[in-house]
This record gives structure tokens, C-alpha cells and sequence, in this order.
């Protein structure tokens, strides 16, 4: 029992690395390592995109920017990158994955979250603070955010109007994927809070199985108060908190399963 | 072989440039103009022929060129030399 209580310790209080990728053209990678480092118990690295293993890491973090200058569509050519096949496979095994403005635009390239991000319908380029509101407050990265809470985050994209057609967008209110909107604030759903024309107002989804989470906005940019905002920190500390508790429950019956 | 590849917008798929386009079309003096819609036009020389090149580019222009989940694409293939043009569609779900 003591032994058992000292490994669960040891695993809480240990740090937790989260890889931030690195692609050509990334350019919030640096915002997505300090945004990490910023919280205490995680140390983020960064991993380029030619690696092909992300073992070492307990988390990835896709950041924002303009991988391969986003040519042919944002984020398809980088989809190809040699570390995808770890992204992939490590996100199939419940690792949890955050992609964040192209970092969203590669999840959904790859095929691990659905729908697409198609040009701003203003056809501008949007670069100001927004209201997003939490839909969905049990999934691994809205711990600690009730349901209804309004976070201020930052957006800066042309290519961010999440789109999905009927059968994959009822799925994804069916199965509650969508874990943010764009709202007023006063948290209304309204045309007038929706920065790009996202059908639904969709500003963030997750996959079915809900470790991969991607989002038009930038938590790495409203990560200290000093920024404007520190309520993107709340996604980052959600997931320390998520592996955590994967971690207690795996150390606490790793004794269990000797036994048996 | 040459291949040239045609990928255009879904029509469930709004197209703010397309749009933008045709009201500007409109304003210079062609109110006719009901829509346009905006795509992408590739041309693709490829070194042979034969083979399983051609189910090859169609899983290509699936993969790279195009995303099923907002486009469609068309490949028409030219023989080198001969007069032979093919054209595929491919709509996707």
C-alpha cells in the first residue's frame, strides 16, 4: 500500500512533456512552448517535422502559422510530414492532440478530426479577440470550465470557417464534439460573434473518441494576463490535469494487476 | 502523359470569392451573370503512360489535390502526341 501511494505521488508531481511541432512555415511555436512552460509541471519542446517518434512526449500540441506557405490548401501538404505517422498513431492510442489555427487546419487535412477550414467568408484576414463559449465541459481539454463559461481568446486567420456537411455535422452535435463557439459576451450564439462564418458558429471540435482537440483561436496568445487574456491557460492546464488522472488511475492499479 | 486537373468548391460549399466576383461582374455592367464559382487548375506532366499511373493520380488528387470533404475534381488525361483525350469525374461524399 505504501509502495503504491509513493509511486502515485512520484507520478503527480513528475513533470510532463508535451511536444510542440514544428513545421515550416509554423510560427506560433514559440507562443505554444511558452504558453506550456508558463504552467508549473509542464515542459514543452519542441520536435521537428522530419522526426518520426513523439514517445518520449505525454502530449502534442500543433501550433499556428503557414506550414508549406500554406500552398495547394493550409495544412494539406504538412499532413505529409514525416512526424504526422506518429501524430496519428499515437492520437489513435488516446494520446491527447491539440491543434490550434493551422495547427486545426492539419487535424482536419489528416483526417483525425472531420470537416474542413475554408476561406473567412469576409474573405479578410480576422486578427482580433473573440468570445468563445464552452459547449461541452467533461472533455479533456475544458476541465474546469463549466458548461456556458466564455473564454477571450485571440484569432488570426483568412482560412478559418469551419465547415462540415449534414450528415458530419449532426454527428458532431450528436455526439457533442463541438467543445466551442464563438458568442457575444453575453455568451449568445449570434451571427455578429462569428469572426469567419463557421457554420454553427463552430470555433473548436473534438474527435469521437475526444483526445483530439483542434480550434481557430489561439490559447497559446491568452496564456497571462499580460497578453490580454489568460483563459487560453485553462485548455493547457485542463490536459495536465487529464493526464493526471490517466496516470493515477494507471499507477494505482499497476499493484492490482501484479497480484492478479 | 499529360494530366490536367480541374477542383472546384462542392456546391454545399459557400464560395465568398465566387460570389465577390459576380457582384463585381454585375457592377460592370454584366447583371446576366447569375454565379461563378471559383477553383483550381492543375497541369501535371508525368513521365509514361501505362501502367497504373492514371489510378495512381486519381488516388493523388484524392489525397494531396484535392479534399473530398469541401471539393470534387476532374482529371483529363492527354496522350502524349495522339489527339486521345479522357476525362474523369470524381464526386465525393
Amino acid at each position: 500500500m505504501i509502495i503504491t501511494l509513493n509511486s502515485e505521488l512520484l507520478a503527480v508531481r513528475s513533470t510532463m512533456k508535451f511536444a510542440v511541432i514544428q513545421f515550416p512555415g509554423s510560427n506560433c511555436d514559440q507562443d505554444c512552448l511558452a504558453a506550456v512552460n508558463g504552467l508549473e509541471g509542464l515542459q514543452a519542446e519542441y520536435v521537428w517535422h522530419k522526426e518520426t517518434s513523439l514517445d518520449d512526449f505525454d502530449a502534442i500540441v500543433l501550433p499556428g502559422g503557414f506550414a508549406y506557405g500554406d500552398y495547394l490548401r493550409c495544412g494539406s501538404i504538412a499532413r505529409f510530414s514525416p512526424i504526422m505517422q506518429a501524430v496519428i498513431s499515437d492520437a489513435r492510442a488516446g494520446k491527447l492532440v491539440l491543434g490550434t489555427c493551422n495547427g486545426f487546419q492539419i487535424l482536419c487535412e489528416a483526417g483525425l478530426l472531420p470537416g474542413a477550414l475554408v476561406r473567412n467568408r469576409s474573405l479578410r484576414f480576422v486578427c482580433e479577440m473573440v468570445t468563445t463559449r464552452v459547449e461541452v465541459d467533461d472533455s479533456p481539454f475544458t476541465r474546469g470550465c463549466p458548461k456556458g463559461t466564455l473564454l477571450r481568446l485571440p484569432v488570426a486567420h483568412g482560412e478559418g470557417c469551419f465547415f462540415a456537411e449534414g450528415e458530419a455535422l449532426r454527428e458532431l452535435n450528436d455526439n457533442r464534439q463541438v467543445i466551442l463557439r464563438y458568442a457575444d459576451n453575453r455568451g449568445r450564439i449570434v451571427p455578429e460573434a462569428n469572426p469567419n462564418g463557421s457554420i454553427e458558429n463552430i470555433a473548436g471540435i473534438c474527435n469521437r473518441e475526444r483526445n483530439v482537440f483542434g480550434l481557430m483561436p489561439h490559447p497559446d496568445r491568452a496564456s497571462d494576463a499580460r497578453l490580454g487574456s489568460a483563459d487560453g491557460a485553462k485548455i493547457f492546464r485542463s490536459m495536465m490535469q487529464t493526464i493526471r488522472a490517466q496516470r493515477r488511475v494507471t499507477t494505482a492499479s499497476e499493484p492490482v494487476k501484479q497480484v492478479a | 502523359m499529360k494530366a490536367k486537373i480541374i477542383v472546384m468548391p462542392k456546391a454545399a460549399v459557400l464560395d465568398p470569392q465566387g460570389n465577390a466576383v459576380r457582384d463585381a461582374m454585375r457592377h460592370l455592367g454584366m447583371p446576366e451573370v447569375r454565379s461563378v464559382r471559383i477553383g483550381k487548375y492543375m497541369e501535371i506532366d508525368v513521365d509514361g503512360k501505362n501502367g497504373d499511373l492514371e489510378a495512381r493520380l486519381h488516388r493523388l488528387c484524392r489525397d494531396l489535390l484535392s479534399n473530398p470533404v469541401i471539393e470534387d475534381y476532374e482529371l483529363q488525361k492527354a496522350g502524349s502526341g495522339t489527339q486521345e483525350e479522357k476525362k474523369t469525374k470524381r464526386k465525393s461524399h
